[in-house]
């Protein structure tokens, strides 16, 4: 709760800033800002406590995924580094808009009552609208703005429905008491048609957010068109948040309810699989290639949502952790490399390894860690999951998830070879101090994951 | 809010139940049909109301206000959502002097 207060009188503070001349002060000072976020939020660890009438709930999994999405956006701010060099007016704007977007994340990490998820998904999407068009001039980010809000309001409508529903059926909004009701009501045939379809349609819409297929469609478009900045953001801060959500739901109101939506999100997880894995195989530019690579892992985390057992929370952390770091690190140097080489295709790290061997290595451990290679945080992050699920008896699924992680290295690695087996396609690049530093420390953290894994596997 | 007012239990819940649902499927074809940015939003608003009116008729129905609550947040943040639709559509009329969704094709596959 102390992280919501402080993130919006921050995000109020900071837009207060913005009015003054020079822009250099306002990044050291969001990253101030965030820092003390990130420390005041681990301070409540083991001390649970409930706000707005149980509404909120802020426990160890609130504060856990809190601080995977708070770190994932200070590992992001250094990367804005261009933004401040060309005294963006907006910049002020854009870093307030972030830091209101992680209530949004916040409350859909801590809630437990339907009313602060959908407050919660509203808070975080809203902003990401704005943010995702924040290019003005820039046709294809207008565009994704609008595809972004089109589709992203049609799911809220969704899930409104399904969330009402769901209401009509339980009477009650707390996901606790949801499940009472669901466990009774699952056997009595006059109710259950109400919550089996109020379940379908919060499912479609919590799938559109999270960009599970078939309701992925949206993602390629919106991510390619994003500015790069927005996109590292919007791939890990809102797939991380999604996910606690969706599992909290599924585990708390509906486990009792299982035969109804286990087919369904089963199938699901098989088509994200598939079409994230192949559709990124096909692609040219390396930016759409990241975007088809989340909805992939959306796929992987999905099977730990499946298995469903006392490992599952742990898993989806860990694998958030991973797969988080390794974007931020991997979309940081598209945006350094694609500011001033002016791509955004495989071609733009043509040579990099000769011009830039630091970002070239940052580059290639981060593509190993969400490929899954030995000693990166992406190989434990995918064998924790697998071993939750091999606990539910879904082996047919982990080899489907295997051979499509195989696929993955196909596309992950052509970077690779672009990299240190290419002609160089332009000058050195130009690297900031402190986002050296960031990328530096983002390897470290995808090494630490990978040989120290105990670490953080049983925190929950 | 103890007992159920006589005025709403004149007209059974399924009523209701069927007239939101039909609301919320206009909604949805038109977004699905229609090539106007702006049509298209007013249709998502049209899903939004249809979930205003059941909200309200279960909790008119249960005597439980908290379904009324929840229609004060799904307005503001309504409200919210159309400030920041607009402004997109505004944007996009800007450049392009078209509310056309079909013109929009820069990104594809």
């Amino acid at each position: 709760m102390n992280s919501i207060i402080l993130l919006t009188s921050f995000g109020i503070l900071n837009l207060f800033i913005g009015f003054s001349k020079s822009k250099k002060i306002i990044m050291p000072l969001v990253l101030l800002f965030l820092a003390i976020v990130f420390v005041v939020n681990l301070i409540g660890w083991n001390d649970t406590q409930t706000y707005f009438e149980r509404m909120l709930t802020i426990d160890n999994f609130a504060i856990a995924f809190t601080g995977v999405v708070v770190l994932t956006t200070i590992l992001v701010l250094p990367f804005a580094q261009r933004y401040v060099d060309q005294q963006d007016e907006s910049l002020a704007e854009y870093f307030s808009l972030l830091l209101f977007s992680l209530v949004g994340a916040i409350m859909m990490v801590a809630y437990e009552n339907l009313l602060m998820l959908f407050v919660g998904i509203e808070i975080l999407s809203i902003s990401m609208y704005v943010l995702a068009g924040s290019d003005k001039k820039n046709l294809k980010s207008n565009e994704a703005g609008l595809k972004y809000f089109l589709m992203g309001s049609f799911a809220t409508g969704i899930l409104l429905f399904g969330i009402v529903l769901i209401y009509g059926a339980t009477g009650t909004f707390y996901i606790s008491e949801i499940s009472s009701a669901a466990t009774a009501q699952s056997n009595n045939e006059l109710t259950s048609p109400l919550l089996g379809m109020g379940l379908l349609f919060t499912l479609i819409g919590i799938s559109f957010k999270v960009s599970v297929a078939p309701f992925h469609f949206w993602t390629p478009d919106v991510y390619e068109g994003t500015p790069t900045f927005f996109m590292a953001f919007m791939s890990t801060v809102v797939k991380a948040a999604g996910f606690a959500g969706f599992y909290k739901l599924m585990s708390v109101s509906f486990a009792g309810a299982q035969d109804i939506w286990f087919p369904t999100l089963i199938a699901m997880t098989v088509v994200t699989l598939a079409i994230g894995n192949i559709g990124a195989v096909a692609q040219n530019s390396f930016k759409r290639m990241m975007a088809y690579s989340s909805i992939s892992h959306a796929g992987y985390l999905m099977i730990a949502l499946l298995s469903f057992n006392d490992r599952s929370e742990n898993a989806i952390l860990f694998y958030s952790l991973a797969y988080s770091v390794s974007t931020v690190a991997a979309l940081g140097i598209l945006k350094i490399v694609a500011d001033q080489r002016d791509d955004v295709s495989y071609n733009a790290f043509n040579g990099l390894g000769r011009t830039n061997p630091l970002l070239a290595a940052v580059m290639a451990i981060s593509m190993c860690s969400l490929g899954g290679i030995p000693l990166t945080g992406g190989f434990f992050g995918k064998l924790f999951i697998f071993s939750a699920a091999l606990e539910q008896d879904l082996l047919w699924l982990i080899i489907l998830a295997i051979l499509m992680a195989a696929v993955g290295f196909y596309y992950y690695f052509r970077v690779i070879i672009a990299m240190y087996m290419r002609e160089p396609s332009g000058e050195r690049v130009q690297v900031s101090a402190l986002a050296s530093f960031a990328l530096i420390f983002m390897t470290v953290l995808t090494f630490v994951l990978g040989i120290a894994p105990g670490l953080l596997s049983n925190i929950l | 809010m103890n007992e159920i007012p006589e005025v709403i239990r004149t007209i059974p819940l399924q009523y209701y139940l069927f007239f939101s649902s039909t609301l919320f499927v206009i909604g949805i074809i038109g977004v699905l049909t229609r090539r106007n940015a702006i049509i298209i939003f007013m249709c998502i608003e049209l899903m939004l109301n249809a979930v205003n009116l059941l909200l309200t008729a279960f909790s008119a129905y249960r005597s439980d206000a908290n379904g009324q609550v929840f229609v004060f947040f799904i307005m503001a943040v309504a409200a919210a959502e159309v400030c920041v639709g607009l402004a997109i559509i505004v944007m996009i009329y800007r450049n392009l002097r078209s509310t056309d969704i079909n013109i929009l094709s820069n990104l594809k596959w």
